[in-house]
């Protein structure tokens, strides 16, 4: 039911962008979603890739710090209100977002949702009894 | 591993109740002023100027009435101008090699080199070595006070000495196996060198006797102490000393604390000061050590400054010893900072940075003036254990380093957070400070 991302430092904030995909697509790895969330002194690159293992490997290689954490993947129809239900159903059962990021699958149907929650168990449970598709790691993957 | 009993070497004077030694070091200091002013002729010139005579020194307290001595002023009366004894009274001298212009020459008597040695016998007893030990010397033998100087301290203590000096690090290794050293006497980055050189040949630490590793002559951090402790299998200990006090056996780690060095007080009265104002700090304060020698003959020093960064700490050792401790050196008075008026050491920021969990005491200081305004950024490389995902969790670290720098140093920096090994890193040495306000 997790999602296994990337996070990566970025000195200054999305300063070393263009470095990092260049060393994941060197090592024939995909990204699969990106964000980047900064403030006026740093950044922080969360990533979803095909291949976690082997971008971890070549990021510290190239001297960057680099740390995995696990999130939830939810999929929803890409249309009015689909984030909206999503968070309605969030809020009503009282969880708290660290930070959330989407992105729209190849066939341009559906959306997923990155999430990391404060208590990720609780929103797993919430989620699914709320009827939502949470993807495993290998069909975001196959995306 | 040693054991943890402490052994004395000379347990009345090492465990003195503070009024005696107290009574002992003014007696000791009030001989010493009075001779030195009678006998040389640049003490007792600075001594007029400054408008201070011998017997103005009632109290361990006037002490800070007398003018320093500096490196300069050794150096200005090359080579023997500073000795208060008759050459032929003299029966071996050292001499520090200066980087910049002449050495330092220092005079032993008949009488100085027995205190000598004494001296670095109760060091030795102090870190648990005894008569039935294999004692391997790699400190340099010659001009420079490490190698003789432990030397006649492991045999007035007894035991067997191997004055095997510095180089052919291979033989060392071999000799250290087939004799069974069981002390190692060198500096910190050698014991290193022996240990990688160790690895090399195949000789695994277990292969060795060695117990216990007595390092100094040269800065070392915890990380090293941890890093020597773990690639040759021995307890490693901190003396310290220096050539123009008397060389090593000034002040002594023992085995029962790493929070700082015994200082040999009946003989070396310590001070802390302010390396700008020359004011005596109070104890537990940073800043420049120091010595006043009682008990030499040939050379003594009266408030002898050695630009090494410590504290003083009069707290009662786990060892029995009432011997005043001094913190690891941390710098050198030449790295001080003034930022905004307040004395700042790099190594006050280190101290900050470990003790936060996680944070790797890897940063850089740059100062920079705004307008009339000095600024301190420092830059600290974020660590695989303190990183994380989420925003606020490194505002809060950032925010954390700000504070604690600001609570132990007093002064408001702004803290960068930068990836390892951004900051460049030479030899292991790394250039701690970059200041921008030199023109
Ligand atoms: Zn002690």
């Amino acid at each position: 039911m997790r999602v296994e991302q990337i996070a990566v430092f970025l000195e200054n904030k999305s300063g070393r962008l263009a470095e990092i995909t260049s060393i994941l697509a060197d090592n024939g790895i995909n990204i699969r979603a990106l964000s980047v969330a900064d403030t006026a002194d740093f950044g922080i690159l969360r990533l979803i890739v095909d291949k976690v293992e082997a971008a971890e490997q070549a990021l510290r290689g190239a001297g960057f710090t680099v740390g995995k954490t696990n999130v939830i993947a939810v999929e929803v129809p890409d249309r009015t209100g689909g984030l909206a239900m999503v968070l309605k159903s969030i809020k009503e059962a009282n969880l708290n977002v660290e930070y959330m990021y989407a992105f729209v699958n190849k066939t341009g149907e559906n959306a997923v949702l990155i999430f990391r929650f404060e208590e990720m168990d609780r929103a797993i449970e919430t989620l699914l009894k709320d009827g939502f598709t949470i993807l495993e790691s290998q069909q975001i993957y196959n995306l | 591993m040693a054991n943890n009993k402490t052994t004395y070497w000379e347990a009345e004077m090492e465990t003195l109740p503070r009024a005696g030694l107290e009574s002992i070091q003014l007696r000791r200091l009030q001989h010493l002023i009075e001779r030195v002013y009678r006998t040389v002729e640049p003490y007792r010139r600075k001594m007029d100027t400054a408008g201070i005579k011998p017997e103005d020194i009632r109290s361990l307290a006037d002490l800070a009435r007398l003018p320093f001595t500096l490196k300069e002023d050794l150096r200005d009366n090359y080579p023997f101008g500073m000795f208060t004894v008759p050459l032929d009274e003299v029966v071996r001298v050292h001499a520090s090699s200066g980087t910049t212009g002449k050495p330092t020459v220092v005079g032993y008597t008949k009488k100085d080199i027995d205190t000598w040695a004494n001296l670095m016998a109760r060091a030795l007893a102090c870190a648990g070595t005894s008569s039935g030990d294999m004692v391997h010397n790699a400190y340099g033998y010659g001009l420079f006070t490490g190698g003789l100087g432990a030397h006649y301290g492991a045999e007035k203590l007894g035991a067997t000495v191997i004055p095997v000096s510095g180089g052919n690090t291979k033989r060392q290794i071999t000799i250290m196996k087939d004799f069974g050293s069981t002390v190692l006497l060198s500096t910190p980055s050698y014991a290193l060198n022996l240990a990688e050189t160790m690895e090399e040949m195949g000789i695994a630490p277990q292969d060795l006797a060695l117990r216990v590793g007595i390092f100094g002559a040269e800065p070392w951090s915890e990380n090293m102490r941890e890093e020597v402790e773990r690639k040759l299998n021995l307890r490693a200990v901190d003396i310290y000393g220096l050539s123009e006090v008397i060389g090593p056996g000034v002040a002594m780690e023992c085995l029962q604390t790493t929070k700082g060095m015994h200082i040999f007080e009946d003989h070396f009265l310590p001070e802390i000061i302010d390396p700008v104002t020359g004011e005596v700090l109070p104890p537990g304060e940073q800043g420049e050590l120091v010595f006043t020698t009682l008990t030499k003959e040939a050379f003594p020093v009266i408030r002898y400054r050695t630009k090494d960064i410590s504290s003083l700490c009069y707290d009662t050792c786990e060892c029995g010893r009432t011997l005043v401790r001094m913190g690891k050196v941390t710098g050198r008075t030449d790295d001080m900072l003034i930022i905004r008026g307040v004395n700042v050491f790099p190594s006050q920021v280190e101290h900050v940075l470990i003790g936060i969990d996680g944070v790797e005491p890897h940063y850089q200081i740059i100062v920079e003036r705004d307008g009339s305004m000095d600024t301190m950024t420092v830059e600290v490389e974020i660590s695989d254990k303190v990183f994380s995902d989420e925003i606020k969790q490194l505002e809060q670290l950032t925010r954390q380093i700000t504070h604690d720098i600001k609570d132990i140093l007093g002064v408001t920096c702004r803290v960068k957070l930068v990836n390892p090994r951004a900051i460049q890193r030479s030899e292991g040495k790394a250039q701690r400070v970059i200041d921008k306000r030199k023109i």
